[in-house]
Formats: C-alpha cells, structure tokens, sequence
C-alpha cells in the first residue's frame, strides 16, 4: 500500500505556532505591563510587519517587485479621511472600505502596468505612485497640498477618551497584522500558492501545466493593494493626518518595507520579522546620527542581494532546515509503510 | 507666451530628458540591467560638478573635463565591482542592489551636502537667446538639445562603425557566444556603464545649470528617463530622443495651463501611450 503521505506541518512549525500564539498573547495584554510609549513603537511595528508580509508576497512570491505600493498606503489613508468626513462613516467601517477601494484602483493600474515586465514594471508602479501624489495635491476635497485632519468629532467616534482610543487603536494594529499575516500565509498555502511556486521557477513551464499567469499575478497584485490600502488606512487613523508627501511616501512606505525584507529574507515568511527586529534595532540604536541608518541599511540589502539572495533567515533555514511556517509540501514515511 | 512658444521649448526640454535617459537606455540594451540608480547618478555629477566648481574656480561647462572622467570611474568601478555580480541571477538581485545603491547616493549626499537646494551658474548663456523667424529661443536649451542629438549620433557611430560598438552588438544579442569569440564580458560591461556615465555627467551638469538639485532630486531624474525611454520604444535611441520631445511637450503645455499641472501633464501622457502603444513608437528590443 502507499507508504508516504503528504504533509505541510512539521514538529517545529507546531512549536511555532504555539510560541507566536504565546507572543500575540503577551503584546495583546501590553496596554496592562507597558506604557503607551510600548505600545506605539509596536503599533508601528505591527503595520510595518503588515507592510513588509505584503511587499514579499508581491516581489518574492509573484515575482511583481513593486516600488509603488505608498500608492495603496495613500490611496487608503485618503479613502478614510473622505469617507469619514464626507460621508459621516464610521471610523472602523472606512478603514474596511478602504480594501475594496484600493482594490478597485490597482486594477486601473494594473490595465497599464501590467504591460511593463521586470525591472520596468517596478519604475511603472512607481509613475503611478508619484501621479496619485501630484494629483491628490490639486483636488481641493481632498485638502490639496495641505492635506486632512480628522476632526475631534469623528475620533471620539472610536472612543470617547484619548486613553480608550488609544487602546482601540493599539489592539486595531495587532488585529490587522494577524489578520494580513493570515491572508499571505493561507493565500500561499491554497492551490494559488502552489500556481505561484510554479510561475516562480518557470513562467512557460506553469502555463503548460495549466496554469493562468497573468490572472495568478493579477490577483495577487489586486490582493496585496486591498491589504496594503488598509493598513493604510489604519496608519493614518493612528496619525490622525494625513497629507499628500506624507500619504504617498516613498521612502516611508516602500524604501524601508524593501530592506526589511531583503535584509530578513525575500520570499520567505520567516525573513520579514527578523528584517522588522533589525530595522527597529538600527533605527533606535542610530537615532542620533540622522540617515546613517538608511545608509547602513542599504549596504546591508546590496551585500545581502549579492552574497545570500534568500536573506538572513535563508542562511538559518538553509544551514538548520529549519522551516517555521509550515507553507512547504513535504513527504512523510508513514508508520509500517 | 503662444502656443508655439511653448510647444519650442517643450521640444527643446525633450533634449535634456533624452539625455537623461540615454545611460539608462545603453545599460539596458547592452546588459539588460535597469538601474534604479540612475538619477541618483544624475544627481551625483551635479554634485561633483558643483564641488568642482567650488575648489578650483572653473565655470560650470567647464567642470566637464573634471565630471566626466570622474564618473567613468564610478561607472567601470560599480560595473566591475557589484553590478557584474547580478547579471546571472535572476530578476531580483540587479533591480534591489541598483535600488539599495540609489538609497545610499541620496543618503550619503544629504549627509554631506545638507538638503539645501543647489544651483550651477553658466554666465551669460543662461539667458541668451536668438531670434529664429520671429520667435525668440533661449540659447541655453538649444545647446542642450544640440548636444542631445550630437550624443545620439555619437553612439550610433560607435555601435554601427567601430570595432567596440561590434562588440557590444554582439555582446547584446548572444552574450555566451560574443563570450566564445574571445570578447571578456565583465569588462565590456564596465566599458558599457563607463560610456552610459560621460551622458548621465553631461545630463547632470546640463540639469543643474537649468534647473535647482537638492539630494533627494534623483528618482524624478529616474522616472523622466525611464518615460522618455519606454515612450520612444525600448533599444532606440532616436526614439528615446523623440520620447522625451513627447515628455517635454505634455510637461510645457501642462506647465502652461498652470505650473503645478508640469510634472503631472508628463506622467498623465505617458500613462496614455502606455496604455495605447505599450511598446512605445520604435521598438526594437524585446525584454
């Protein structure tokens, strides 16, 4: 009889799993052993997590290196300002609306980007990003180039104190990096994950086999702007403004989201959170010596792409087999088989 | 202003983003690398030039003698030293280390230079300008685009008559054969990246007598390159000069419907032709 059987989980990704359980636990109950300087830094560090988990799927596993994805963080920031202000939705619910928004206008972009491959794809999501900016700049309801505050009466909307909204707003970070970290995770896991492995390792070899690659790639693209716009969303709901340069930064939202993955490891799951630690790490530990840690950070990327492509949890993984999220297809000896 | 006057000096601008774009259209067409970095090095010579300027009191034209051998240096250098290293691995490697390096340019100008904004002073040139059958064109942006379509037909009679620019054919059709005939690809990809630096100094000495720098102006340097080179037709240099006419045009008559609407008129009509003609007017190249 058969004497193999196919498995995703291994020993050490249920031990994983029961450790981050135990992590998200910990950070859950942060607001009663931390103080809200704690709590911000890992607010921020949730929705760079989210960031950077979406940018891998995107560039590492469907091979779409993006360098304008701050166009979703805008175009979700703005989605819940407006619809907010104009429209008197709650808070909550624009942050979810924000999805479906973003959702709708990657499509747009992607009719155009879509013809533009490689390295040209990347400068074309970029035209894009840059043209959402100067164009939010000119539309008068949407506050031109000064931008938009959300007023005291829609954030009491949250909560009706700063300490309520404060927590809200801190629990709200940890439910939307779970949730984005489950929306990867499952996405890679489903038989579009295993569509994605193929078109990765060869692009003619997936089509012969069946596989749609252009409808793969576009769903992911669609996919990772609706996640991208609201964790945009959530951003600016944490920052209460938001303007044009700020909304659509390239630097914030896409230079650090690119090193924080290159450094932990492209097209890994493991490699974005050991990216996030060192990130936050230098930045703390560099805070004095005004860019030097983007400088630094971009010597660590260049020496990463050229010695180590898979990153530093690449190095781990491949020296120890180590293999934290059980996304891989394994065989098991069965028992007596 | 009329409208022919502004379509002139559209055309005219076209000059300097053909420039721009002619190092990043040659590394593409000989390596088939996109450098993210490429404004970053505009950038950067602008930078040289002005340091130049600053220590031995040359004009800013005359910084060239300086720029230009400098930034071969950086180009064999980068070419040889890191590039060359990510040309056999796959899409990823040569897009994020150009990426990272545009990153550490920025960052290591603003650390020295301060975000200050910078300018480069030619003298009279700047505002001279000559009557050509009634219209008066500024004498500045004419050089400039003489010395575009000079640059152009330069290279077309390296590619087309030297032995170098054989090399390079072949090289860019068939690397591993041009390999077997005895070409040594690592060094005439360094030559290549050399040969794209002497146009990215002269764009950016050009750029900075024109208009102000500051350290962070590479990536829209970048993106204005990369719409004259896709607009014009990936592999063509004509084109990419008849590109970054097109880029030009829809940035003056953008500008003159209001100056916030310049850079934005540019993108929108190269949204467009991406959308209608997405291999650009003169396409030679597949990627």
């Amino acid at each position: 009889m058969i004497g193999y059987r196919v498995e995703r989980a291994t020993r050490e990704s249920r031990w994983f799993a029961a450790f981050l359980l135990l992590c998200l636990a910990a950070l859950a109950a942060l607001p009663y052993w931390g103080g809200p300087g704690a709590m911000r830094l890992v607010s921020e560090m949730a929705y760079y997590l989210a960031l950077a988990q979406l940018w891998n799927l995107l560039a590492g596993y469907a091979g779409l290196v993006s360098v304008g994805q701050q166009a979703y963080v805008g175009i979700g920031g703005y989605a819940l300002f407006y619809l907010t202000s104009e429209f008197g939705v709650h808070p909550l619910v624009a942050l979810a609306l924000a999805g479906p928004i973003a959702a709708a206008i990657s499509l747009l972009v992607a009719l155009a980007v879509f013809r533009l491959r490689g390295a040209y794809f990347a400068v074309g999501t970029w035209v894009f990003a840059e043209t959402f900016q100067l164009g939010v700049s000119l539309i008068q309801p949407l506050g031109a180039g000064s931008g938009l505050s959300l007023t005291p009466a829609i954030v009491r909307e949250i909560a009706p104190d700063r300490a309520g909204r404060e927590l809200i707003v801190y629990w709200l970070s940890l439910v939307i990096v779970v949730f984005v970290c489950a929306v990867v995770y499952l996405t890679l896991r489903s038989r579009h994950g295993l569509a994605l492995t193929a078109i990765r390792d060869s692009e003619p070899g997936s089509a012969s086999l069946g596989v749609d690659n252009f409808r793969t790639k576009l769903m992911i693209y669609v996919v990772t702007a609706a996640c991208t716009g609201v964790v945009g969303a959530f951003i600016f709901l944490e920052k209460l403004r938001i303007s044009p340069e700020a909304g659509f930064s390239v630097n914030d939202w896409t230079v650090v989201v690119i090193f924080i993955v290159v450094i932990g490891g492209i097209g890994t799951l493991e490699g974005p959170f050991i990216g996030l630690l060192i990130y936050f790490g230098l930045r703390e530990l560099l805070a004095d010596y005004g860019s030097w840690y983007l400088i630094l950070l971009g010597v660590v990327a260049v020496a990463i792409m050229l010695t180590a492509q898979e990153g530093l949890w690449g190095l781990v993984a491949r020296r120890f087999n180590l293999h934290l999220f059980s996304v891989r297809r394994h065989l098991t000896r069965l028992p007596g088989g | 202003m009329d409208w022919l006057n502004i379509l002139i000096q559209g055309a005219l601008l076209g000059g300097l983003y053909a420039l721009f774009a002619i190092g990043l259209s040659l590394s593409f067409g000989i390596m088939r690398l996109v450098n993210i970095a490429h404004g970053d090095l505009i950038v950067l010579s602008a930078y040289i030039a002005l340091v130049t300027i600053n220590a031995t009191g040359l004009g800013a034209i005359a910084s060239l003698v300086v720029v230009v051998p400098a930034m071969c240096a950086v180009g064999y250098a980068l070419q040889r030293g890191l590039l060359n290293l990510t040309l056999s691995g796959g899409l990823l490697p040569p897009l994020l280390v150009t990426f990272g390096i545009s990153v550490i340019i920025e960052n290591v100008l603003l650390e020295l230079f301060g975000a200050d904004i910078q300018r480069l002073h030619a003298g009279t040139i700047e505002t001279a300008s000559l009557q050509l059958g009634g219209i008066a064109v500024g004498a500045y942006p004419l050089v400039v685009f003489a010395t575009a379509v000079a640059a152009i037909a330069g290279l077309q009679i390296l590619f087309y008559r030297t032995a170098l620019g054989r090399a390079f054919r072949a090289t860019s059709d068939d690397a591993e054969t041009a390999e077997l005939m005895g070409i040594d690809n690592r060094h005439l990809y360094a030559v290549a990246m050399a040969i794209a630096m002497i146009f990215t100094a002269l764009a950016g000495v050009l750029m900075a007598i024109r208009t102000t720098f500051d350290p962070a102006a590479g990536p829209i340097r970048l993106i204005f390159a990369f719409e004259a080179v896709i607009i014009g037709g990936l592999g063509s240099l004509w084109g990419t000069l008849l590109g970054g006419m097109v880029l030009g045009l829809a940035q003056a008559v953008g500008a003159a419907l209001s100056p916030t609407w310049q850079i934005l008129a540019g993108h929108i009509a190269f949204l467009i032709i991406l959308v209608l003609r997405p291999s650009g007017f003169f396409p030679r190249t597949r990627d």
